[in-house]
């Protein structure tokens, strides 16, 4: 493969698709935005595996598909292992009857990551195969119809943690991704924004240039499921990280860098005003609710900062 | 075959358990294109060419590739595709576009 | 046909070293008892240069099927072992390994089911997978344990099959007993398992999507074609065997048998028990009683035809079943065969004996009763009971 361009403009970003119109992701959707770029962000023969759910319900229903790009689907919980089931046969195929290399992506969402597909990504992750995993976080098990994950941020509203008199919205918090996929002492892990498509089409390819497992964590609102008008998708994108409620940023060899600083940062509540799973939030009622989530990302920030800041190896 | 075939053989309902490619896989992707997500449209979006300064963004950000990138950079909006989601309306930093009936 | 030594090795050993001579690709290999030795071994293998493959010692059962299915697309020879809770836990992608037509080779140490735990031998490992479109041969030795799985992966990738297939092997009683077994030639193993030729593999050159998502409009229309699938597998074993027979001099067939050609009465069994019976019914033929045991060796798909012509000439069926089908007619095996019976017009009086659950020992002079009960059901035209759960402490 030649040698690698990074992005510096959108002028940059290759015209060609390898992910398809005609797909049937609602109007407006995220997670087919960091699709579209993750596929115009690969460097030579790439291979998809992905988990079921909003991308491969709406992207692969017979006979249609969106993937230019050899598709696997197998289940929900385990993209991560048939990837590298992928990966290991392509190696040795390689090597006993020179089949031709090409990178592997595994493609699932919050569900298929945090939660069901966790266990596949850690021995993944643990067995150290050449894999690229992006995560697109919608924040919830939206295909089944909003239901709360463990990506579903503290107090948010969803049909399994509706926001109820007694109950309002997820009394957990959000787990920690990154933290986890560096829990297992991988070269590379990162968190990115659609809107900001540079840096996130510049980690992949950055991801695929090193040997070894790498995780991608990308935001990808969701329309009915964050129920917002459809034209805000990027707005919120880019609201989600302007308020440091979700920090962009990467970790080589357990070395952190925040790759989008946000040193003035917007109140939070600017970006949860905009979507209905947050409305009950910004009650009066429900103010210590709101309270601890700010004072919980606030902390996130902080330790980010300070683990950049230290150079400390996580 | 092509994808065109593969996709209208299905909608016609002419095929057999026989002619279907084994285990429901897709030979010729992507077929998506024959699906026009177009008339998913209420609102739709109208450039106005005269204001557009080629940042691409819209281009960009389109989800459902229905914004076509010209040679010269200009954009062109593909209405077969467009589901009327209005994100480009909102990202065009010089609000080129505007969202229209139909 | 080239002399070779004799080798003596447990049947898991027997099994790794099969596994080895096949040439697979990629192991997924996660231990469970009684298994372990055969992952241990081709770890081995790997690790000393022996077997060039990519041994990836997954994280559990589900993704040891989930890699052997992506590997399996990607073109290569895949292999996995397991058995009970294991197998239980693969479940789910059991179905879409068949489904997908991802030719994959798995040793099944038959096990049982937890609950109570219990690690020794039983066939309720197998059976919860019995309609998972999966092909199900049974060895009742070590050499049958190391035979089928090179019969095994010829019949799991001829392109008019493209199916998963399972090699059962009875927990302890095979996995861990040493018997001497006659290997074939790493030559022969080389030409009879040439490379794998995959005609859909992943390849960027060209590009397919697999595992979509089929609506009702179709999705009978995709079962149908592999359903068909499994129907050609009888044409393709027999053409395995008869090649196998070849470079083996040894010949499989469908089931095995003792003296069923003038039988009355007839047992059926999987798995090891059938040398038991088998030495029980030379002891009973020479007291003149005329009974004839089977030993099948394709459980799924069900050699209806073949066990017809065998049923008709008998006037009893003892059906032994190592498994049950709770709140159910009987032991799996046992409803086959009666539905075998009943659809094809054979009226004769068919009994199910429920043994061995959990690894109870089933002695000689037990096999010895049982042909003797099947005589009895020969001469008084019937059974005073459907099914029996042999030796239950009541």
């Amino acid at each position: 493969m030649s040698e690698l361009k990074y992005f510096k403009t959108v002028k940059e970003i290759p015209r060609e698709d390898r992910f398809a119109k005609g797909h049937r992701l609602c109007a407006g959707c995220g997670a087919a935005i960091a699709m579209k770029l993750a596929m115009k962000a690969v460097r030579g023969p790439t291979v998809v595996v992905n988990a079921t759910g909003c991308v491969e319900v709406a992207t692969t229903c017979y006979p249609y598909s969106a993937w230019a790009v050899p598709y696997v689907h197998v289940a929900f919980e385990n993209t991560a292992a048939v990837a590298s089931g992928v990966i290991e046969a392509n190696r040795i195929l390689n090597k006993k009857r020179g089949q031709k290399l090409y990178d592997v992506i595994a493609i699932a969402g919050d569900g298929g990551t945090f939660d069901i597909g966790l266990q596949a990504l850690s021995g993944a992750l643990e067995r150290g195969h050449n894999l690229l995993y992006i995560c697109y976080d919608n924040e919830a098990y939206m295909n089944t119809g909003i239901q709360r994950s463990g990506a579903t941020p503290l107090g948010a509203a969803t049909t399994t943690s509706p926001a109820g008199t007694v109950i309002p919205g997820k009394p957990q918090r959000k787990k920690d991704l990154i933290g986890i996929a560096v829990a297992h002492r991988i070269p590379y892990a990162a968190t990115a924004s659609i809107a900001y498509p540079i840096d996130y089409m510049n980690k992949i390819r950055k991801a695929l240039e090193i040997e070894g497992p790498k995780v991608i964590h990308v935001l990808t609102p969701c329309v009915p499921g964050w129920r917002y008008s459809p034209s805000d998708t990027i707005k919120l994108a880019r609201l989600a990280v302007e308020t440091r409620y979700f920090p962009v940023y990467e970790v080589e060899n357990g070395r952190v860098k925040i790759t989008i600083k946000v040193d003035r940062p917007k109140p939070v509540e600017e970006f949860l005003k905009l979507q209905r799973r947050f409305a009950h939030l910004l009650k009066p009622e429900n103010a210590h609710i709101l309270e601890t989530l700010k004072k919980s990302l606030e902390e996130n920030w902080e330790r980010l900062v300070k683990l950049e800041e230290s150079g400390v190896i996580i | 075959m092509s994808a065109k075939s593969e996709v209208k053989k299905i909608l016609k309902g002419e095929f057999t358990y026989k002619t279907l490619p084994m285990s429901a896989m897709i030979l010729s992707p992507p077929t998506s294109p024959e699906y026009k997500t177009g008339i998913w449209r209420v609102k739709k979006p109208v450039i106005d060419d005269s204001k557009c300064i080629r940042c691409l963004l819209c281009w960009v950000y389109c989800p459902d590739i229905a914004i076509m990138r010209l040679e010269d950079d200009h954009v062109k909006i593909d209405y077969d595709y467009c589901k009327g989601c209005g994100i480009c309306v909102s990202v065009c930093p010089v609000k080129a576009i505007k969202m229209e009936e139909g | 046909m080239t002399q070779v030594k004799r080798l003596a090795f447990m049947g898991d050993e027997a099994v790794a070293y099969a596994v080895k001579q096949c040439n697979v690709d990629v192991i997924a290999a996660y231990p469970i008892t009684p298994q372990t030795i055969i992952v241990e071994r081709l770890s081995e293998y790997v690790a000393n240069g022996e077997l060039d493959a990519a041994f990836v010692p997954v994280e559990s059962e589900h993704s040891a099927i989930s890699a052997c299915v992506g590997g399996s697309l990607a073109g290569a020879r895949v292999y996995t072992s397991t058995c009970s809770q294991g197998l239980a836990l693969m479940h789910e992608i059991l179905h879409a390994a068949s489904s997908m037509r991802a030719p994959i080779g798995m040793t099944i140490v038959n096990r049982s089911l937890n609950a109570p735990l219990n690690i020794h031998c039983e066939h309720s490992d197998v059976m919860n997978a019995r309609d998972t479109g999966w092909v199900h041969l049974f060895a009742n030795n070590v050499q049958q344990a190391y035979d089928l799985t090179f019969i095994s992966f010829k019949v799991a990738e001829d392109p008019r099959v493209l199916l998963p297939v399972s090699v059962n092997i009875d927990a302890f009683v095979l996995s861990h007993s040493v018997e001497p077994i006659t290997p074939i030639t790493d030559e022969d193993a080389a030409k009879y398992l040439p490379p794998r030729e995959c005609e859909y593999p992943i390849n960027p050159d060209r590009p397919i999507t697999y595992g979509t998502m089929a609506l009702p409009d179709t999705y009978m229309e995709f079962k149908m074609q592999f359903k068909e699938a499994l129907d050609r597998v009888s044409e393709v074993f027999e053409e395995a065997v008869k090649e196998y027979e070849k470079i083996s001099g040894r010949r499989y067939w469908y089931y095995d048998s003792y003296e069923i050609e003038d039988a009355d009465a007839l047992i059926i069994v999987l798995g090891s028990t059938y040398g038991t019976l088998k030495t029980a019914a030379k002891k009973l033929r020479a007291e003149g009683l005329k009974v004839g045991v089977m030993g099948l060796t394709m459980f799924r798909p069900l050699p209806e035809k073949e066990l017809v012509k065998v049923l008709r000439n008998m006037k009893a069926v003892v059906v032994m079943d190592r498994a049950y089908s709770y709140g159910g007619l009987g032991g799996p095996l046992y409803t086959d065969i009666i539905g075998v019976l009943y659809r094809n017009g054979i009226r004769i009086p068919a009994k199910n004996v429920i043994y061995g659950l959990g690894g109870r020992d089933f002695k000689l002079d037990e096999a010895e009763a049982i042909l003797r009960m099947a005589e009895k059901g020969v001469k008084e035209g019937g059974f005073e009971t459907h099914v029996d759960w042999w030796g239950v402490k009541r």
